[in-house]
């Protein structure tokens, strides 16, 4: 069969199109691009100011800034070795309380509500999440404060007869209240994540484990938890960095006293909270010694975050 | 016959069956019992997790509720004094300045958020899996950090607190928010759908913005409501660059006030007037952002709807 000349001009026509198409898409490509590298601009820009700022610090003090046990602004010395144990001391604590719960109403969530009640049940976490920081540092110093001071810490005390990690003034702010708010501010990101990771673990397993006549909670404990393992591990460490990163809620209920605590009850300033309530009025030595602050959480935070990245893309993929 | 058969020595596995089964038989009440223990465990601990959220809720609406009136809304702050201690004023110029900077904020991270968001879905190069890591590890960082960021990059210079310092630093906190969400969004559009627009002769500029954008609206309009309710209740980094002014002020070169970081500041007056007052700033400031994650909920879900 012979071309018509109308044939030619439409497959000529049609070739004209593709190579316009591929060329004009160029400009397409690039904006996409050029964002994607701006943002990643602007992220080396916000690391290298800090560091900046840092460098005059970390280049005075050198080591002593991360192992220094006193923190005086204005004259020095600049050690942030309280602030650091008071940052791993709060999320330790809210750890061991937003895990357990947490891992529970995931289960809870997934396995043990009614169908029709799942949805609602979502939502009030979510809810959960969605209060803001400072409204949480508001309920811990003026509801659970003063309920802490004459109740939960004279029990606490009461327990070991005033020794350690219950014993010092029983004045309601401290470790104790900063641990329990964050617990309370992360366990959201804890059930959410492992609800996530829990769902994903093949239906056969568990329902072999139930036909062989295991029980629900043997089935928790034994199929699901471990399957789901590697996954809980990175909801755990997500937890963490909000912990430790967590700024307005904990100055306002930790008392903001830069010392090493010596018990549950003192009050200690984490290092977010030095940062957000001394930064402001900072000149000189001392704000480049709180830019070395804002650098060690940034190492962090980060090195957590990209942990918790790991973990939970590796259980999403022994997933599929 | 019988006999003869039971004089057999015993079937070594029928024999470990038998010694199994008996052994799960005499031990199911106590499982059954310990399992009934376990999920009575985990409804209360669910249940514990609402506690302190009916708390928060309750008491925030109980103590809040009164300082809450049309003159307290909309008039500005004014400073108490020791013989004039109730004379606290409104919030108004708070509620203003928080429209105006998560406003701006969303404005410019939006367009930024949404480019980033297309590049990370369609791309799996080795810069792409790069600027994607940095996008999730951004998301978990503590915003104090950005706070500091705009404070040493704008306020320092320009030698003044300025709403546009908190706009930038509220505006880089949305981006990596909106991107995920928006990526995740786009990523869910059927690929056969991409492939016909393509198959058609459409260039994928075209099918960005006739096929994808608009099958994945729900999903992007979800992510930047929530990012911008995240960004309304935030107090770290607004608290170092924004200043607290207490008058109206539109132009975010000069210093503004916000909602979170006066709630912050009333929480530790020395005047009982302005604690009291501090559950009225947030409840007003609650009620904002559950406007914000309750419409992203409603939006999207109609949106779903329609297209069925």
């Amino acid at each position: 069969m012979q071309l018509t000349d109308s044939d030619k001009t439409l497959s000529a026509d049609v070739a004209e199109r593709i190579r316009l198409s591929a060329t004009s898409d160029r400009p397409y490509k690039y904006l996409l691009r050029s964002a994607a590298f701006f943002f990643g601009g602007v992220v080396l820009l916000f690391v290298w100011s800090v560091l900046h700022d840092a460098w005059p610090a970390l280049h005075t003090f050198t080591y002593h800034l991360v192992t220094g046990k006193t923190w005086s602004p204005g004259t020095g010395p600049y050690g942030a070795l309280p602030m650091i144990t008071a940052t791993l001391a709060t999320t330790l604590i809210a750890l061991v309380i937003a895990v357990p719960v947490g891992l529970c109403s995931a289960l809870a969530l997934l396995f043990v509500i009614p169908d029709r009640f799942r949805a609602i049940a979502a939502s009030l976490i979510e809810l959960l999440a969605a209060v803001p920081s400072v409204v949480y540092g508001l309920w811990g110093l003026f509801v659970v404060a003063p309920w802490f001071s004459h109740t939960v810490q004279p029990f606490l005390a009461g327990i070991t007869g005033g020794r350690w990690p219950f014993n010092g003034p029983q004045v309601g702010f401290g470790l104790l209240l900063a641990g329990v708010v964050l617990a309370i501010m992360i366990m959201p990101t804890i059930v959410a994540v492992s609800r996530d990771v829990i769902s994903v673990v093949p239906r056969e397993l568990i329902e072999g484990g139930l036909s062989l006549g295991a029980t629900r909670s043997q089935v928790f404990t034994r199929i699901v938890l471990p399957t789901a393992k590697t996954g809980i591990l990175g909801a755990i460490a997500l937890g963490a960095g909000r912990a430790l990163g967590e700024t307005i809620a904990v100055a306002m209920v930790i008392g903001n006293n830069p010392q090493i605590p010596h018990s549950l009850f003192s009050s200690g300033a984490t290092l977010a909270s030095t940062i957000a309530t001394q930064f402001g009025d900072a000149t000189g030595t001392t704000g480049s010694a709180l830019a070395a602050l804002a650098l060690m959480l940034m190492v962090i935070t980060a090195g957590v975050n990209a942990l918790a990245r790991i973990l939970t893309n590796r259980a999403r993929k022994l997933a599929t | 016959m019988n006999n003869q058969l039971l004089q057999l020595p015993p079937d070594p596995l029928l024999e470990r069956r038998r010694i199994v089964q008996q052994k799960a038989a005499d031990s199911l009440g106590r499982r059954v019992f310990i399992s009934r223990l376990f999920i009575t465990l985990l409804g209360l601990a669910f249940v514990a997790v609402l506690v302190p959220l009916g708390s928060v809720l309750i008491t925030l609406i109980h103590r809040g509720i009164s300082s809450i009136n049309w003159a307290f809304l909309s008039s500005l702050p004014t400073q108490p004094s020791l013989v004039a201690q109730n004379a606290i004023g409104g919030i108004g110029n708070a509620i203003e300045g928080t429209l105006v900077i998560d406003g701006l904020a969303a404005l410019v991270a939006i367009p930024i958020a949404l480019l980033l968001g297309l590049y990370l879905s369609e791309s799996y190069s080795r810069p792409a899996n790069f600027i994607r890591a940095i996008t999730e590890i951004m998301t978990g960082l503590p915003s104090i950090l950005l706070g500091v960021f705009a404070y040493i990059y704008i306020v320092v210079p320009s030698k003044s607190y300025s709403g546009l310092a908190g706009i930038v630093a509220l505006g880089i906190l949305m981006v990596p928010v909106i991107a995920k969400a928006s990526e995740l969004a786009f990523r869910g559009v059927p690929s056969t759908l991409r492939e016909a627009g393509l198959a058609l002769g459409a260039r994928s500029s075209k099918v960005t913005r006739g096929i994808i954008l608009p099958v994945a609206l729900p999903g992007v309009i979800t992510g930047v409501l929530l990012a911008l309710a995240r960004a309304m209740g935030e107090t770290a980094p607004l608290l170092l660059v924004i200043g607290a002014s207490s008058q109206w002020t539109w132009n975010p070169e000069h210093a503004m006030s916000a909602l979170p970081l006066l709630t912050y500041l009333y929480s530790g007056s020395q005047y009982p007037s302005q604690q009291a007052a501090a559950w009225g700033v947030a409840l007003t400031l609650v009620f904002m952002v559950m406007v914000l994650a309750v419409g992203s909920r409603v939006i999207s879900a109609r949106m779903r709807r329609e297209r069925r």
